[in-house]
């Protein structure tokens, strides 16, 4: 096919958690470049199975960048080089021939490698259930028109409220911090009267199982904005601190 | 087989609230001593799973993802119907419950989908008091946005992201409960089978992806909300991971597969480009609210878009259908995609796309009005095609988007082996052979928060709790044909990977038993497949070992079940003799070619009973009778 492109890719191998792992080279060939990253890497896996060879192992679902369950350091970049973009959205049209591309896994302690590129993101669901929801049994909800919600507040609810959980904003820090992540889902419900009587206990339940899980502290350079998928707003950092600090002062 | 639908007595909007009442209850203080298993996290068995905790139920929910929230319920974009009738334009419970009916073509049970349509009011509320950030008005109060076969605005949503908002709801009840110690998740395991044991659905045997690890779990009931099979096509917009697995095992233990010829192919995905693609996406219906359907007038028109002028281009959906023009029900707009690509007339390369186009949209309400709407979807389609849609119209086709049959259940959505409930698009009572837009995530909720943890009660109430051993004999042996099994495909050691076969089958599924189907292509297809099933259990390449991760395994035993299941597929699309909904048998049309139903012979449900390997199923039937609503030929003209 005329206009493929030739990479060079180098992978992160690892066997388990155990073990150190390495860089290794791969060749892909012809590529389309309307082909997804990952589309391109089922075709690495595809040769390396039909010649009886292990394949990367790497985490991915929807493929249309909502579901949060694919990740990659493209280039060292959480999600490649390209903002807004997940790496099921990446197109090999962002990338030109000849290029050499270095994919490694997202890099935290409190996501340990399971195998090559996947890595155990579960911190993420015990930050959640330390209090990322509204207290509330099925069967007792009033009339939803029964509390108006102002649509600015309903609007910006909703922009905290996109994050998909993929963990980009923890691998772009170098503390490895996961404010964004945390304040993404304390601001969603913050900016809601549905979140109100449980505020300041959640901003201080789900910052103490962050601070458990060994994520690191803000240390306001702000890569996770910069990573983020979608482009969740650093002000959902500051909004957390204040819930927390309110918080703390009441305690 | 014995298929009792259990439909209450009474008139129909009296049926839901006598059932409760007469449904058996568990005391509270015997809750605790049940164990459920749910299998699944999205909006159904996610919903489910957090609603029986906080019943005081011991549930363990398993899902294959790292994460509950990541089900692929998360990828729905338009929204939700629910007769509110906020926009006082005339909806109403009995409305949505006629138009639901209608829609999927009169193939659907009556009493289910009118107590979808009561209950559709509960989840807006219950979500909204979640934290759902779904969209509002100015006045702080919830908007709504019109969807297919519908002629009032009853759909709530969340931008291009409803599913993803309400499966985050969902997720933080589950969360809760999680927290609490009332559900127990497994993440990263895998079903491979029921157990049935003393003639009951008595647990499953489980693969842990990190581990290896295969093992049995025993419970008082098991719920499957594994969702569709709509990957038998191999390209369809469902995530990777989807498949047919969990529902295909519990066929093969004895339950019951209704309709599985009832496919929806959704009429705005992006087209196909080329061989190597892996899935395809979905342009959500919403866009059709705003979007105008085309195609150039004339054969072989190549020029753009943009120099077509306004009397060549042929706005076909509007042209032949006045009363609901863009907003004709799917399975309608994908036919006619369908017929106009093969009329010569279709764009793209492929030769096989319309145009979704935006421009007197765009005119009449402004660029910003459009992004505000829709602008996650017009990004998302800029990301894979290269083309901005502000300025240059969408290319669409239809794609394989969702499966409206499914394991048969009663009323209580229990199927035909006691104790197996089936929720969400796993079941096929609601939909018929059509789904309308936006009531899939109505289904799934209102399933699991609103349905199902009451009909299981009556259930667990007559058959008593604390059967939670794994030691029997039924136990061992599920486990024991579940290692054997990745054994064996571990030992094959060919040299054809899973996925070439799964595109080869589906690529035949989807032409002889796709958007049209007949009589010579289904009979080609039955004799194809087990032909290409027989080569991949010679030629398989399935490298590494059958502990740790290794996702190449698990895709061939999804496979594996697809080979198996695409020829029931099409067996059941064969013997149903009739066209409707989405199920278009090119020897039953009518003189304007519309689906033309046979309801003296095909006003049922087909339910497919297993009778052993390389053995032809049974097939019963359920009639469908409608005391509500009057069978007629749908028009949307």
């Amino acid at each position: 096919m005329s206009g493929g492109l030739n990479l060079t890719l180098r992978v992160w191998r690892q066997n388990g958690p155990g073990d150190k792992g390495r860089i290794e080279e791969y060749q892909a060939k012809d590529i389309n470049p309307n082909k997804s990253f990952l589309e391109m890497l089922d075709v690495v896996n595809e040769g390396l199975i039909t010649s009886g060879q292990d394949p990367i192992e790497f985490d991915h679902d929807c493929r249309e960048g909502i579901c949060g369950m694919c990740s990659l350091v493209i280039n060292g970049n959480p999600h490649g080089p390209e903002r807004g973009t997940t790496t099921c959205q990446l197109h090999m049209r962002s990338f030109s021939d000849g290029d050499v591309i270095t994919i490694e896994p997202f890099r935290a302690g409190a996501f340990p490698v399971l195998k090559d590129l996947m890595v155990d993101r579960s911190a993420f669901d015990r930050v959640t259930q330390a209090g990322g929801y509204v207290s509330i049994r099925t069967g007792a909800a009033p009339d939803a028109h029964a509390t108006p919600v102002g649509k600015e507040n309903a609007d910006a609810a909703f922009d905290a409220a996109t994050c998909i959980g993929c963990g980009a904003c923890v691998a772009a820090c170098k503390n490895a911090s996961a404010m964004l992540f945390v304040g993404a889902k304390v601001t969603h419900l913050s900016l809601l009267p549905q979140g109100q009587p449980e505020r300041e206990e959640r901003a201080r339940n789900m910052v103490k199982q962050m601070d458990e899980e060994g994520f690191g502290n803000c240390t306001n350079q702000y890569e996770c904005e910069a990573a983020c998928p979608k482009e969740i707003s650093r002000n959902v950092i500051s909004n957390m601190n204040g819930d927390f600090l309110l918080a703390s002062l009441r305690k | 087989m014995q298929l009792d639908a259990k439909i209450p007595s009474g008139p129909i909007a009296e049926k839901w609230d006598k059932h409760r009442f007469n449904l058996k209850l568990v005391n509270p203080a015997n809750k605790r001593k049940y164990k459920i298993i749910v299998v699944g996290s999205g909006l159904a068995g996610g919903s489910a799973a957090a609603t029986l905790g906080e019943l005081g139920y011991n549930v363990d929910c398993f899902c294959f993802q790292d994460s509950p929230r990541r089900a692929h319920s998360i990828a729905a974009q338009g929204g939700i119907n629910a007769a509110k009738n906020y926009q006082n334009d005339g909806d109403s419970v009995y409305r949505l419950f006629y138009d639901t009916v209608k829609g999927g073509d009169y193939r659907s049970r009556e009493a289910n989908v009118h107590r979808l349509a009561q209950v559709s009011v509960n989840i807006i509320d219950q979500c909204v008091a979640q934290g759902v950030p779904f969209a509002r008005e100015y006045g702080g109060l919830l908007a709504n946005r019109s969807f297919g076969g519908a002629q009032v605005s009853r759909t709530f949503y969340a931008r291009g992201q409803t599913g993803q908002q309400l499966l985050l709801g969902a997720y933080s009840a589950l969360s809760r409960q999680i927290s609490v110690g009332q559900v127990n998740m497994h993440t990263r395991h895998e079903m491979l089978d029921i157990v049935v044991q003393d003639g009951r659905a008595a647990g499953i045997v489980t693969r842990n992806l990190i581990t290896g690890e295969i093992r049995s779990h025993a419970a008082d009931a098991v719920v499957l909300a594994t969702g569709g099979y709509g990957n038998v096509f191999y390209l369809s917009t469902n995530a990777k991971g989807c498949n047919v697995t969990a529902t295909y095992r519990a066929y093969k233990k004895g339950a019951g597969f209704a309709n599985p010829c009832y496919t929806q192919i959704h009429p705005t995905c992006i087209p196909v480009k080329g061989d190597y693609q892996s899935k395809l996406t979905l342009m959500s219906e919403s866009l059709r609210n705003d979007g105008r359907v085309w195609v150039p007038l004339n054969k072989g028109d190549k020029r753009p878009p943009d120099q077509i002028p306004e009397e060549e281009r042929d706005y076909y959906l509007e042209r032949k259908y006045p009363s609901f023009g863009n907003l004709v029900p799917r399975d309608v707009a994908s036919r006619n995609a369908k017929l106009v690509c093969d009329d010569g007339r279709g764009v793209a390369d492929s030769g096989y796309g319309v145009y979704l186009d935006f421009r007197d949209a765009i005119n009449r309400l402004g660029e910003d009005a459009i992004r505000a709407r829709y602008g996650n979807l017009f990004h998302m389609y800029q990301k894979i095609t290269a083309d901005n849609p502000y300025k240059t119209p969408m290319k669409i086709y239809p794609a394989s988007h969702y499966t409206m049959g499914g394991l048969w259940v009663d009323y209580n959505l229990m199927s035909n082996l006691p104790g197996l409930h089936v929720i969400g698009e796993a079941n096929f009572s609601d939909h018929g052979s059509n789904r309308l837009g936006a009531s899939a995530l109505m289904q799934g909720l209102a399933d699991g928060y609103f349905v199902l943890p009451y009909t299981i009660g009556q259930y667990l109430a007559q058959h008593g709790y604390g059967n939670t051993d794994n030691t029997g004999e039924a136990f061992k042996d599920a486990e024991n044909e579940a290692q054997a099994r990745i054994d064996k495909l571990l030992s094959i050691n060919g040299k054809r990977t899973p996925d070439s076969f799964h595109r080869e089958m589906g690529k035949l599924v989807w032409d002889k038993c796709g958007m049209a189907r007949n009589e010579a292509g289904l009979k080609e297809a039955i004799e194809k497949i087990p032909a290409i099933r027989a080569e991949f259990w010679e030629n398989v390449a399935v490298v590494g070992g059958g502990e740790g991760i290794n996702a190449n395994l698990e895709r061939a035993g999804r496979v594996a079940d697809f080979l198996e299941f695409g020829e029931l597929l099409c067996r059941d699309a064969l013997e149903r003799r009739e066209s409707c909904g989405g199920h278009f048998r090119e020897e039953h049309q009518t003189p304007e070619g519309e689906a033309l139903r046979d309801d003296e012979n095909f006003c049922h449900a087909a339910v497919w009973e297993y009778q052993g390997q390389n053995a032809t199923p049974k097939r019963h039937q359920e009639e469908m009778t409608f005391e509500n609503v009057k069978l007629t030929q749908r028009s949307y003209k």
